[in-house]
């Protein structure tokens, strides 16, 4: 197996197009694994960890965070947890603190499990991935059109992805998991949410129950309408709005049984994720008046 | 008597020399352990080694039609392809049955059983080779069940204390018998007391409680998985260095295979990373002999996590029937019990699993009238063996649910319940056998409730999550969550039972080196990470007086330790070690013509000169008989232990998690001989008890394990494992040196069942499975919200 070590981002990207059956390697907290057990045999690993500009994030004069593929779970915890409360939630959930360490953002989209403990946030504040090839150049996809499937992504053989475009938080984010136990832990179902005050729309996304991360459209749909009055005045939330928008989310879901849990348990934990996130949100938004 | 404190372990009872008997002496291998250092088998190496691999069965029955190796040795670099028909010697073997053959001949009975060898230069060489070896198998229906195995079929649970006793179909040919004796491995049967019915027996208004209970497959889940490395040696005989719990079982074992006397077949211990159990049963051992006999060459097999799934036997997996009679005002007149439990594939322990399940099986509790059934049961799921309680822990689950069942249909409190039919010194255990030394049962409880309560759940936004069910997953900030206290107590025999001939060696030698006296102490007995290699210490410095204690490698070379487990060693291989100790000193005395030892120790350098010392002892605890097969009477236990657990849990109730919030643990240990170790070896125990209650669970269907990996069976984390308070008792027993009771198994059998209690005691459930899922509590029909609530 050879071991490519591209010292930029354009050298990475002439190594991706030229050696199609090469596996890119971040963190390689997921492709060790697979290397390990043996599951995969690459021709070629295409080192990342050498690119600074993986290792950056920016904030655009628009507000847009442009965070670096390669930035690690425990950087977006200690750096970002101002711009994006979500996904510093969702990176402080991941694996344990060396996972945290040695995994990055970018990984979680390149193995686009439906598990990636990053992908509901990024879902529900409109995130999308920039992705870049040496033939074409860069172009950005919506987080919402990444996933194409179990494992799978809209990244083309020879792209890499580049970053994280997400809007620096307006309002307050959550992201919650269920999991069989308190800490390391795959998602038996995961939830995220942002308020997007200034927009009046919530973003709600579903993870691990279902082939791909998945928005709630209804969800959002509904929770937008009934608290389109409330924005400004920060009242209360109705009785009754939490419950509801709850069991949207669990329409929305796909789950299977599998040896993690049950479709019935995963359908019923999403409602009561989506509860209880909703309320949490909306009390913080209040507080914050 | 004293007690130790959990948190901050103090030694009490200093003896006068410093890393003595009943002090906190550092173990000699803690800072390799520490710092990454210490070789684990997994680590042996020798440059011209060759790696062995294992292909295993996809099926879990099936009938093997041909194997074609020609593909696998046409690969550069294999040196070797073996199967079932290149083993020289006998072709099964087994730990008390010799039914399963080191390599799969015509049949394969559970998924995951060796069929073939490979060795090669480079372990990915051996990998693909393996893997082009073409096995021809016709699949056949797999039996999964230990009751449709027996032909209990779907007799369905009794649900009264009042029929005739049930003939039962003991072997079922009709049900596919995976064995021309058809599919029973042991039926133990306790008769004692009156066998009619409870009121009948007891001859008065008597209150029964009825519950059927179910105890999942769990693994060892030790950290270094099953590895080794032969050596061919120039005698034609093999050197084998390998991971164990027992060298000279695994030495038995491999020359019966091999066909070779047991001077040609020496073993040496490498680095243990833990065992609970699970290396009691060969898994490379022979495999990687026949590759070096065959190449001439040494060669290293190491299991990865996926593989070492398959290459140890787990705990038996129990379905349990229950009936409790009690009079109105508690006393507990009669148990009737039947336990199914799951042998797999192939025997292993399983008979003595069945018999410790059936003994122990109504808990430390005295009862006049008892019908206890246990039987093992093949199947063709993966085969079941040895683990930390070996057969204990799953009875507790059941019988310590029946006592909480029976306090609340009576209106007693779960204590006093307990307290009030406890065993104590002097009682009769359900085999007839008087309990001839310390039962502290209701001192156990009675400190456990003198035990401050820990503080009441936070909630709000600003909670710490890692004291939250659900933990750093954000699930809840105190919504949904109920909090619960459970009690449980259990006991478990300590070292080998039912009249096994249970002995260790030990070779002590004193001799003067640089100028300074010095201790070898030798045996065969694994340490595995408990710290038999501190006690040993600690005991030769307390026999002899001398600092310096050297522990020898641990080989075949001297006899027989006996095995790792059952809490022995420290009583067994402790006890050869102190007579071996004081034979040197009597032989030292008698050299120098004085009379106490004291008056030697400073002149051991003249009294010794250049020469050695040296004794070696085989030590027996005393003996033990087997039960009569028709009634469990008999005495057929050296000591008991006993622990007690208060749990405490927070459980959101919407979620189906939990929090434990606290363990609390009272035990009786005799002696403590090194005070750290044993409070070590009650948080690990408790925390592998908790473990069974909460997550860890090998999920079969069909004969397929389903979670062969760290992502999907699930041990407990830092974050899950709470703080603990511990108090050990030291009542010492007089038939054991030092007075010392094992430690290490008790913690295991109560801890799941105070968790499991805990659990109820939050959500008003009553629990019948382990572990409990998230969805068992959520979904069983009692989904609480917070907004109802
Ligand atoms: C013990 C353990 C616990 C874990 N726990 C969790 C958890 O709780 N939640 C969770 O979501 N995940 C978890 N994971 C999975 C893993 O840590 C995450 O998916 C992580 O985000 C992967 O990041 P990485 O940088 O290590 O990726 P790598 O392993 O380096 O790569 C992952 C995939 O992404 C591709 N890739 C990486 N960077 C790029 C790029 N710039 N462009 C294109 N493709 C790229 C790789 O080719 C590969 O296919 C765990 C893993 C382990 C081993």
């Amino acid at each position: 197996m050879e071991f490519l070590a591209p010292g930029s981002w354009p050298d990475a990207l002439a190594a991706r197009a030229e050696n199609p059956g090469a596996v890119p390697i971040a963190g390689g907290t997921d492709v060790m694994v697979d290397l390990n057990f043996d599951r995969h045999r690459p021709d070629a690993l295409i080192d990342l960890t050498r690119v600074g500009e993986l290792r950056e994030w920016s904030v655009a004069e628009d507000g847009t965070v442009r965070l670096g593929a390669g930035v690690s779970f425990a950087r977006v915890m200690s750096e970002l947890s101002a711009l994006a409360p979500g996904l510093a939630m969702a990176s402080r959930t991941v694996g344990s603190p060396q996972i945290r360490v040695r995994g990055t953002v970018g990984g979680n989209l390149g193995s686009a499990s439906p598990a990636g403990d990053a992908h509901p946030v990024l879902l529900a504040v409109g995130a999308a991935v920039e992705v870049e090839s040496a033939a074409r150049g860069p172009r950005a996809i919506p987080v919402s059109e990444f996933f194409t499937g179990v494992k799978t992504s809209a990244l083309e053989p020879d792209e890499l992805i580049s970053a994280v475009l997400l809007p620096a938080a307006t309002g307050p984010q959550q992201f919650a998991k269920v999991g069989t136990r308190n800490a390391m832990v795959i998602a038996v179902t995961s939830f995220g949410l942002a308020l997007h005050p200034e927009q009046g729309r919530v973003g709600a996304a579903i993870g691990s129950a279902a082939p791909t991360p998945l928005s709630a459209v209804d969800a959002q749909d509904y929770a937008a309408g009934e608290l389109v009055d409330l924005w400004s005045s920060r009242g209360e939330l109705p009785g009754g709005v939490a419950a509801r928008f709850g069991e949207l989310v669990a329409a929305a879901a796909r789950p299977i049984d599998d040896v993690r849990g049950t479709a019935a348990y995963r359908r019923h934990a999403l409602s009561v994720l989506a509860r209880r996130t909703l309320t949490w949100a909306w009390d913080e938004y209040r507080r914050a008046a | 008597m004293t007690a130790v404190s959990g948190q901050a372990p103090t030694a009490t009872a200093r003896t006068r020399e410093d890393g003595g008997v009943g002090t906190d002496a550092a173990r000699p291998d803690g800072r390799l352990k520490v710092t990454g250092e210490f070789a684990y088998g997994s680590d042996l190496w020798m440059d011209d080694m060759l790696w062995g691999v294992t292909l295993r069965s996809p099926h879990p029955h099936a009938r093997i039609r041909s194997i074609d190796i020609g593909p696998a040795l046409a690969l550069p670099g294999v040196f070797a392809v073996l199967t079932a028909e290149d083993v020289p010697g006998e072709l099964r073997y087994g730990l008390e049955i010799a039914d399963q053959p080191v390599l799969a001949e015509d049949v394969v009975l559970y998924q995951g059983e060796p069929v073939a060898l490979v060795a090669a230069e480079h372990p990915e060489t051996a990998r693909r080779a393996s893997a082009r070896i073409v096995v021809d198998y016709e699949v056949l229906e797999p039996v999964t069940d230990a009751r449709t195995a027996l032909g209990h079929g779907n007799e369905g649970p009794r649900t009264d204390l009042h029929p005739e006793p049930t003939p039962v179909v003991e072997q079922s040919r009709e049900a596919a018998p995976l064995r021309p004796h058809g599919n029973l491995i042991r039926h133990l049967k306790i008769r004692k007391g009156d066998q009619r019915d409870a009121a009948a027996a007891a001859g008065k208004d008597i209150v029964v409680v009825t519950g059927d209970y179910e105890v999942g497959m769990q693994d060892q889940a030790f950290l270094g998985p099953e590895s080794g490395l032969a050596v061919p040696a120039e005698d034609g005989g093999v050197d084998l260095y390998v991971s164990t719990q027992w060298l000279h079982v695994d030495q038995q074992q491999i020359c019966r295979a091999l066909g070779m006397p047991k001077e040609k077949v020496r073993l040496t211990l490498a680095g243990v990373g833990g065992a609970f159990g699970g290396r009691e049963d060969l898994s490379m051992h022979v495999h990687a002999c026949l590759l070096a006999m065959r190449t001439g060459k040494p060669v290293k097999m190491s299991y990865n996590r996926e593989e070492s799934f398959f290459g140890h036997v787990h705990r038996h997996p129990a379905k349990m029937h229950y009936e409790h009679g009690f009079t109105r005002d508690g006393d507990l007149v009669s148990v009737r019990a039947r336990i199914w439990l799951d042998g797999g594939a192939y025997a292993s322990s399983s008979a003595a699993v069945v018999g410790n399940a059936g003994l122990m099986g109504i808990g430390p509790y005295v009862v006049p009238n008892v019908t206890m059934d246990c039987w093992g049961a093949y199947t063709n799921n993966p085969p079941c063996g040895a683990m930390r309680g070996f057969g204990a822990v799953q009875a507790a689950f059941a019988y310590e649910s029946q006592m909480d069942k029976g306090a609340a249909a009576l209106g007693i409190d779960p204590v006093e319940l307990r307290v009030r039919n406890a065993m104590e010194e002097g009682s009769i255990a359900p085999t007839g056998q008087v309990v001839d030394s310390a039962a502290p049962v209701v001192e156990l409880l009675r400190r456990l409730q003198a035990m401050p309560l820990p503080p009441a759940a936070s909630s709000g936004a600003d909670v710490d999550l890692r004291a939250m069910p659900g933990g750093v997953s954000n699930t809840t900030h105190g919504e949904g969550v109920r909090r619960g206290v459970g009690w449980a107590v259990g006991y478990k025999n300590i070292a080998f039972s039912e009249g096994f001939d249970d002995y260790s060696t030990a070779r002590v030698r004193l001799e003067i080196t640089g100028g300074e006296p010095t201790v070898t102490v030798h045996t065969a007995a694994a340490e595995v990470g408990q710290g038999l290699v501190t006690v040993q210490q600690q005991i030769a410095r307390t026999e002899l007086g001398v600092e310096r204690v050297v522990i020898a490698p641990t080989d075949t070379s001297v006899g027989s330790g006996g095995s790792t487990s059952a809490s022995r060693q420290t009583y067994v291989t402790g006890g050869a070690v102190q007579e071996a100790c004081r034979r040197v000193r009597a032989a030292v005395l008698a050299r120098s013509g004085r009379e106490l030892w004291e008056d030697v120790l400073g002149d051991l350098v003249a009294v010794l000169g250049d020469e050695a010392v040296e004794e070696t002892v085989v030590w027996r605890h005393r003996p033990t008989e087997a039960v009569d097969p028709e009634t469990g009477q008999g005495n057929a236990h050296v000591q008991y232990a006993f622990a007690a657990h208060r749990v405490v849990v927070d459980v959101d109730v919407e979620l189906g998690l939990v929090k434990v919030v606290e363990m609390a643990c009272t035990q009786d240990v005799g002696k403590a001989i090194n005070p750290q170790a044993v409070v070590g070896q009650i948080h690990g125990g408790s925390a592998q008890g908790m473990g069974l209650a909460l997550m860890e669970e090998v999920v079969v269907t069909d004969g397929i394990i389903r979670n062969p990996s760290f992502t999907d069976y699930l041990i407990p984390t830092i974050l899950d494992m709470p703080p603990m308070r511990v108090e050990v008792l030291e009542l010492p027993d007089p038939h054991a040196p030092y007075g010392l009771r094992g430690v290490g198994e008790p913690p295991t059998v109560s801890s799941g069942p105070a968790v499991l209690a805990a659990i109820r005691d939050a959500t008003g459930m009553f629990l019948t499975r382990v572990p409990v899922r998230p969805e068992h509590i959520t979904l069983s029909g009692d989904v609480r919200s917070e907004e109802r609530a």
